[in-house]
């Protein structure tokens, strides 16, 4: 069974997990999930599966807002050890700059890879298609679109899924 | 001198635009993180390269036609990067990859439980997410090899290829109580983790039943072991039972130095047994000395 994602009400009703990110999104990405009865080790619960795309496509969103914004203060709650250092590091150096940059996501296509035996971590890939605006002050440097895929780990916190690990490379 | 102005204008624009134009952004596709390279660029004038993605934003100013030069610390994290150059009023941009090394240098080793029963058939698991030297995730894949040994020094070895930069493992627990190590390792990258290794359930009991002083029985255990030998930890309970005309009478001990021993009355023609879990001991009919 594959489950697309996309801003109608039949899809939403279709798919109730991930209902309420979409209607609380200002823009929507089309989301495409692919089945994950044969991901092992560990089998993916039903709850897990909605929690781990939920919490990613959050990840999205509060990235977008960090680096949009150069706010260091929203990267905690979707964030965690080296991706989190990372995105950081990054906002300092866009504040150095005198730069920010949006990452608006069109689409994703995600594929879970790996879920580990004890159940600590979660591996996906994502081939994610957004585009990319770069202002430097109020001056508009440039938009591109661009197509990529991620490999992204992700482990259980208190709350919910962060993102441990989140490398973008040409798909 | 009014007209003229616009004119001005004009030319500066094309020239700023023409600038912008001649140059060309010619960035590697893909290059290796901690890899120094140059880019060469085309034209004249003062330009301005941004390069931004979640993992890093640097920016560099320069004149065009010279070449860019990014030493091996400057683009280190493995990502997508969008790179933009700025010369005037017009701008360039491409796209590249900055791929992890090909060289492990870390591996993040998570093994699970770090306690368990000996002789538990893939009883404890082993994940290693492999690094390289700027802790980007190493894709391509590598053999890691999982290995676990226990006090003896027995070892069970494993190797699994790492998928996406992850390994995994699972291994049957020892059959020697103790301290395991689990190490995964890949080239020249190690990873430790102590696993402890605890005796199972019972394996069977032995009582031993002597008079007390005051019409009581002593009642008291061998040392209580598991199916392999190793003792069974101090605190299990073993639980004695003294059944006597209809009645039954029920005593909880805890092991203590491996051995449990209670009193109960003595009855003559008392069953008394012991048992630990699911394990029964033997019974012994008591008869009056």
């Amino acid at each position: 069974m594959t489950q697309i994602l996309k801003r109608s009400t039949v899809t939403l009703l279709a798919v109730p997990i991930l209902a309420v990110l979409l209607l609380s999104a200002d823009t929507q990405p089309a989301v495409h999930v692919a089945p994950m009865n044969t991901v092992g080790p560990r089998p993916v619960e039903t709850q897990t599966q909605s929690s781990v795309i939920r919490d990613y496509l959050l990840a999205w969103q509060s990235m977008n807002a960090a680096l949009s914004e150069n706010r260091v203060d929203v990267v905690d709650a979707s964030f965690v050890g080296q991706a989190r250092e990372r995105l950081i590091n990054t906002i300092r150096e866009q504040q150095n700059i005198g730069i920010r940059t949006s990452y608006q996501d069109k689409s994703h296509n995600i594929k879970v890879l790996f879920y580990s035996p004890e159940g600590l971590s979660i591996q996906l890939t994502d081939e994610v298609e957004y585009d990319v605006d770069v202002q430097n002050g109020d001056h508009a440097l440039g938009s591109q679109p661009v197509h990529a895929r991620y490999v992204v780990v992700l482990t259980p916190t208190e709350s919910k899924w962060k993102v441990r690990v989140f490398q973008g490379g040409t798909p | 001198m009014r007209q003229a102005i616009p004119f001005l204008l004009a030319v500066a624009m094309w020239t700023s635009s023409a600038m912008a134009q001649s140059s060309s952004l010619q960035f590697p596709a893909s290059i290796e993180a901690g890899t120094a390279f140059s880019v060469p660029t085309s034209g004249s004038g003062p330009a301005t390269l941004y390069i931004v993605g979640p993992g890093d934003a640097l920016q560099r100013k320069f004149q065009l036609g010279e070449s860019i030069a990014f030493g091996a610390d400057d683009l280190h994290n493995a990502g997508h990067y969008l790179a933009i150059l700025a010369a005037g009023s017009s701008t360039q941009s491409t796209q590249f990859d900055v791929v992890a090394s090909r060289q492990p240098a870390a591996l993040s080793f998570l093994a699970k439980p770090s306690r368990l029963p000996v002789n538990l058939p893939n009883g404890v698991s082993g994940v290693a997410y492999i690094f390289d030297v700027f802790g980007n995730l190493v894709l391509q894949p590598q053999q890691v090899s999982f290995e676990l040994s226990d006090e003896s020094g027995a070892e069970q070895t494993r190797t699994a290829d790492s998928h996406d930069g992850v390994a995994w493992v699972r291994m049957n627990s020892a059959s020697k109580a103790g301290s395991a190590r689990f190490q995964a390792s890949d080239a020249n990258v190690r990873a430790t983790r102590i696993v402890q290794e605890v005796p199972g359930e019972p394996c069977a009991i032995h009582m031993m039943a002597t008079p007390a002083t005051g019409q009581r029985v002593l009642l008291q255990t061998e040392p209580v072991r598991d199916c392999n030998g190793n003792p069974v930890p101090d605190g299990t309970i073993v639980t004695f039972t003294e059944t006597y005309a209809g009645r039954q009478s029920t005593v909880d001990v805890p092991l203590k130095r491996g051995i449990a021993q209670t009193e109960l009355p003595a009855q003559a023609g008392a069953l008394i047994s012991a048992a630990s879990g699911v394990v029964l001991g033997n019974e012994i009919r008591w008869s009056a000395r």
